[in-house]
């Protein structure tokens, strides 16, 4: 550092006291940046964690596996007066043929214990599949086919390697013997992991293996668009009466601390309102979608008020004095020239309120949408639960299936609301170039 | 140039043993002695030039008023002397400035060490929100000027003092700086930047949200600082410039057009430019 | 049905406005000179009239009409036609009566936007009428309660046990209804989370709004926000699934006994959800401090860190204690997180690796599935409400108050 000393300031006055200080003190500076950075590096690591733990949990939950059996559609065990009327078909006994096929592949499995093992193998969905078949086509009795049927939620869980079969027998629900059936099948060429097409569009169901989020999805829209239709129209009337209309009364001054007020309350209080108000005072049917949107557009009603408040407030007043200048009425003002400029702002408003909505759990809870619903809902006063109250009762199960299927349905909410609060963002942007 | 500031590595050597002749190394003999001097200094904001080639010296213990129309570069001149340009990302300098011969955009430079001997005082006032003392304070806290208690009451008292404030405020003292009215705030903010006893005071128009007397007194404050200090002085009222500076440097576009002795320049001004703004033609 | 009724009204009104708007014209004698407003104000006046009333009709009946239905039903009617013949009739009859008043001289416009402004007004007021509610629905049952289980047991009895009977004398006679250990869970774990989200947030806001450079912000910011749309029952499952095993893992590792669910879990995941706010809150209030101030520090020679510590967080606290003050209200009222992760059971204690349980997971668990509204225990979860809502408000006023001042300083 040969120009060291023609730069340093004060290179005859600087004590070493002095300069120790202020090697103390730039030290102090870089530790203090280095707290800041540790901060951002925890805060996104737990975010990638969290991501990360889900997305490896829940992607099995799209696929499920398949054994395919050579079935014989015994009309003994179907249709045995051989009339095909179809309500003896579907109570004919299908468990029996899934057992029949797999007895003929393992000939050797005597005994009553390790033939119900063999059985346990393949899901109750299996019966139900052939039952499908044989309603669908009665041409079916008598022959046979290979069809691929569903694995059980431990099977499916093994082919995937959710189960490791160097655990100690005691530590898992499948024994060796049953690990070794599947190994054998998967030698043979017998087992296919595919998509899982009934995860979107079965209803809930005790077995993990045949629930799917289809119900609560359908749940979810029809409780969205209750709260959608009930809180759009009238948060955008009540921004616009208060930032555009009203005196500054006391009246207003009190709506607007209300409103405030409203938007910090816990959601779980919005859930004991429904429940008292809703249901109790009105009678209004237990854990059906038009309750929860009710209690949805509650509470997200003062979020879209606020949005559309900033929104309108950003209109420039020279676009109210012109229109007003023309001779135009406030009402008309208003309805003709601020609310469309304000509108991208107020639908950005919207589509975040309604991404909090989708998320929303603790008020459904109250009003009864944690009933297990197994039908899919056909309409807004049908039992339904919702995407997130599906999350719950699931990960609540004690199936180790159901963890896969929890965290696969959470990656189909966080998709939604990825895509919502994306379509928000986006709204924003152009709206801002525009302006 | 980096947003942050490298610390600088205590020096190697034994500052005894350098050599005065070597730390003056770019002052050439016959020229005025000078506190600061700038040779082709340029500055951008972005793309934008600020400064184009700005050579210029300013002696100790006088103040130089630097004028011209708003946005001609001498705030940005001014902020060149104790890097706080630093603070926009943006901005990009290169040529030279010194301070006592020693080249501040050197790697080797601590800003922080640099600000403790340029002071500067800003248009508006900025008191911290504190106590009268613990804006005073500051500055020899964090310099770690005083090591007790009786010593840095010794620099208080002495900067307010100085500042001209003493009397005004010694009975409140606890109370907070910014319930002074805004000359008083000033001149808390230069007793602030004397308290760390700077060697240069930079003023960014000092006066210009002030009225006319708490003007006069910072005029007259001014005017006995400069036989401690060197002042460095934006100003856009040429009253002012002519009343208080000795030396003023005439900036117009990023550029130097004249600069000399005060006197020179608002009697006998050797640009026609500079007749035009210092006569209110343009500007 | 909900869909015939709604498009066989949309259709009442798409006819009412051709109704009004034919009507004012034919009586002008098609000379708009001669009408007081336009020919489509009179249409949207009779529409107005037509959708108006038999809206409010069929919403009385929806709500009110439900009771009607036992009755109908015992005499073999489908209580859901009246409704529709009351809807449809209403309409017809709001048609006629507009369409009579359209003259050349009606004010329709007038008329229209007053009725307009009149619903705007009403719209307004949906959000008391929302307060009205909660506080009411509340307080009824909490007073209820409160005849059963004396005010002072509730607020300093240390036994919370509201599924099983302890004294059969006891008044309610169906459990224990001590709630200081549901106020100290909720403690707790608001303890927790706010020693993971103050240091963090309040550093990260810190880093952002000092250090990092512009790119870094804007692409570190909306990261962190994130965090605070991911909704709650997704923390909810990270914490009971990942979080709480990995903890019960370490604690065993060295030799300490964690509980499966404990409030450290509950409380950190709710910590790392409250990241956000504390550190967009604080960086606000940061931003808030004048340039000048940290110009006129800087100037003097402090380091960034030394601006930071002793001019700009002094400047900013009460703005950084607003933005604290809301993330515990926050915290309070976090249901889904603390109902999967933290347990049940009401302990008194202070040890943050054993199970606790909070005021929101109680009012959950109380009312989750079937109620009987004349049980303590189901009512104890209305007291439980009122005290969270009176909490949580209260802190969140204190909150808004303090950054309001702290504005206003600035301003």
């Amino acid at each position: 550092m040969s120009s060291a000393g023609a730069s340093d300031l004060r290179a005859t006055a600087l004590t070493g006291r002095a300069r120790r200080r202020l090697a103390r003190r730039h030290r102090a500076e870089k530790r203090f940046r280095a707290y800041g950075f540790g901060a951002i590096a925890i805060a996104l690591g737990i975010l990638m964690l969290l991501f990360a733990s889900i997305v490896i949990g829940g992607w099995g939950a799209f696929f499920r596996s398949e054994a395919t059996l050579e079935i014989r559609f015994d009309a003994e065990r179907i249709d045995p007066d051989g009339l095909r009327k179809p309500d003896v078909l579907a109570t004919g006994d299908y468990g029996g043929l899934v057992r029949d096929a797999l007895e003929r592949l393992f000939p050797d499995v005597a005994g009553r214990r390790a033939k119900r093992a063999l059985r346990r193998l393949m899901s109750r969905g299996a019966a139900y599949d052939l039952q499908k078949r044989v309603l669908d086509n009665p041409a079916l009795i008598g022959q046979s086919a290979s069809i691929p049927l569903p694995l059980s939620d431990e099977a499916d869980l093994y082919v995937k390697g959710r189960i490791s079969p160097d655990l100690p027998e005691t530590e898992r629900t499948l024994s060796d013997r049953q690990i070794a059936w599947l190994d054998a099948l998967r030698e043979r060429g017998r087992i296919h992991t595919g998509f899982n097409p009934g995860f979107f569009s079965s209803g809930d169901s005790r077995e993990p293996e045949l629930a799917g989020i289809g119900g609560a999805l359908v749940g979810s829209l029809m409780t969205l668009f209750v709260a959608l239709i009930l809180c759009f129209p009238l948060g955008v009337a009540a921004a616009v009466y208060l930032e555009e209309l009203a005196p500054e009364t006391r009246w207003t001054r009190l709506v607007e601390v209300n409103i405030n007020n409203l938007a910090a309350v816990p959601s779980v209080i919005f859930g004991v309102l429904g429940l008292a108000i809703f249901l109790g005072t009105f009678g209004l049917p237990r854990s059906a979608p038009l309750v929860g949107g009710l209690v949805l557009s509650l509470r997200t009603l003062p979020i879209i008020i606020i949005a559309s408040r900033a929104s309108l407030a950003a209109v420039p007043p020279s676009i109210r004095s012109a229109a007003m200048a023309i001779g135009a009425s406030p009402i008309q003002v208003v309805a003709h020239h601020v609310v469309p400029n304000a509108l991208p702002g107020i639908l950005t408003g919207t589509i975040i309120g309604m991404a909090q909505a989708l998320g929303e759990t603790a008020p459904l809870l109250m009003i009864g949408m944690v009933a297990f619903v197994v039908d899919i809902p056909t309409g807004i006063t049908d039992p339904a639960t919702v995407l997130p109250v599906q999350i719950y009762l699931w990960a609540d199960s004690p199936e180790r299936a159901f963890v896969e299927k929890t965290a696969g349905a959470i990656i189909v909410l966080l998709a939604f609301l990825v895509s919502m609060n994306g379509t928000a963002v986006w709204l924003r942007q152009r709206f801002e170039k525009r302006t | 140039m980096t947003r942050s500031v490298e610390p600088s590595a205590p020096p190697t050597a034994d500052p005894h043993e350098e050599e005065p002749n070597g730390a003056r190394a770019t002052t050439t003999v016959g020229e005025p002695r000078a506190r600061v001097r700038a040779i082709g200094l340029n500055v951008f904001y972005g793309e934008k030039q600020a400064l184009f080639g700005i050579d210029l010296a300013i002696p100790p213990n006088q103040v130089t008023a630097l004028i011209g129309p708003s946005g001609c570069g001498k705030s940005t001149f001014l902020r060149c002397v104790n890097r706080m340009n630093d603070v926009i990302p943006t901005c990009r300098t290169t040529g030279r400035i010194e301070l006592d011969g020693a080249d501040l955009n050197s790697p080797s430079i601590d800003v922080v060490q640099l600000r403790a001997e340029v002071g500067m005082v800003f248009q508006r006032p900025n008191p911290f929100p504190k106590s009268i003392y613990d804006n005073v304070a500051y500055g020899p806290r964090i310099h770690g000027l005083a090591e007790t208690r009786a010593e840095l009451d010794d620099i208080v008292m002495g900067s307010l003092e100085r500042a001209g404030l003493l009397k005004e405020v010694e009975d409140r003292l606890t109370e907070p700086g910014t319930s002074l009215s805004g000359g008083q705030q000033q001149r808390l903010c230069i007793a602030r930047a004397i308290a760390v006893k700077p060697r240069v005071i930079l003023m960014d128009e000092p006066c210009s949200a002030l009225d006319p007397i708490a003007t006069a007194r910072i005029e007259e404050l001014i005017d006995e600082l400069r036989e401690s200090y060197t002042i460095i002085m934006v100003t856009h009222s040429m009253q002012q410039a002519a009343r208080i500076s000795q030396r003023t440097a005439f900036f117009h576009l990023g550029r130097i057009i004249e600069e000399g002795e005060t006197e020179q320049i608002f009697t006998d001004p050797h640009e026609e430019r500079t007749q035009d703004y210092i006569t209110g033609r343009f500007g | 049905m909900f869909l015939l009724a709604a498009l066989s009204l949309a259709g009442m009104t798409v006819l009412a406005f051709h109704v009004g708007r034919r009507r004012a014209l034919s009586k002008a004698g098609g000379r708009w000179g001669s009408l007081r407003s336009l020919p489509t104000q009179y249409g949207y006046f009779v529409a107005l009239w037509t959708a108006l009333p038999a809206s409010i009709a069929a919403l009385a009946w929806g709500t009110l009409g439900q009771r009607a239905l036992p009755w109908a039903a015992e005499n073999g009617l489908d209580a859901r036609i009246p409704g529709l013949v009351l809807l449809l009739s209403t309409a017809c009859a709001g048609l006629a009566w507009a369409a009579a008043k359209v003259e050349p001289s009606f004010p329709a416009r007038e008329s229209t936007e007053r009725i307009i402004r009149i619903l705007l007004f009403l719209s307004s007021g949906v959000a008391i009428l929302t307060t009205i509610g909660i506080v009411l629905s509340l307080l009824f049952e909490a007073l209820r309660f409160f005849a059963l289980v004396s005010p002072v047991e509730f607020f300093t009895g240390l036994s919370w046990s509201p599924q099983t009977s302890l004294r059969s004398d006891q008044v309610g006679s169906s459990g224990a209804f001590g709630a200081v250990p549901v106020f100290t869970g909720t403690l707790l774990i608001t303890l927790v989370a706010m020693s993971v989200s103050i240091p963090i947030g309040l550093l990260a806001a810190i880093y952002l709004g000092e250090y990092a450079s512009p790119r870094v912000r804007s692409v570190v910011k909306p990261l962190l926000e994130i965090l605070a749309g991911v909704p709650t029952v997704v923390y909810g499952f990270f914490a009971a699934l990942s979080v709480a095993p990995m903890i019960r893992r370490f604690g065993e590792s060295v030799g300490l006994d964690v509980s499966s669910e404990s409030a450290l879990a509950a409380g950190l995941v709710m910590g790392v959800m409250i990241i956000p706010f504390i550190s967009s809150l604080s960086d606000d209030a940061i931003a808030a401090v004048p340039r000048a101030m940290r110009d006129g520090s800087l100037a003097l020679g402090a380091t960034r860190s030394e601006t930071v510590k002793k001019v700009l967080l002094p400047a900013a606290l009460p703005g950084i204690v607003g933005a604290i003050l809301m993330a515990v209200s926050r915290a309070i009222g976090e249901t889904m997180i603390v109902v999967m992760a933290a347990g049940l059971a009401a302990r008194l204690t202070a040890n943050p690796l054993s199970a606790v349980t909070t005021v929101t997971a109680q009012i959950v668990t109380l009312l989750i599935g079937d109620q009987e509204f004349d049980s303590a225990k189901t009512l104890a979860a209305f007291a439980l409400g009122l005290t969270l809502l009176v909490l949580t408000l209260g802190i969140n006023l204190i909150a808004l108050e303090t950054v309001r001042r702290f504005r206003e300083q600035y301003e």
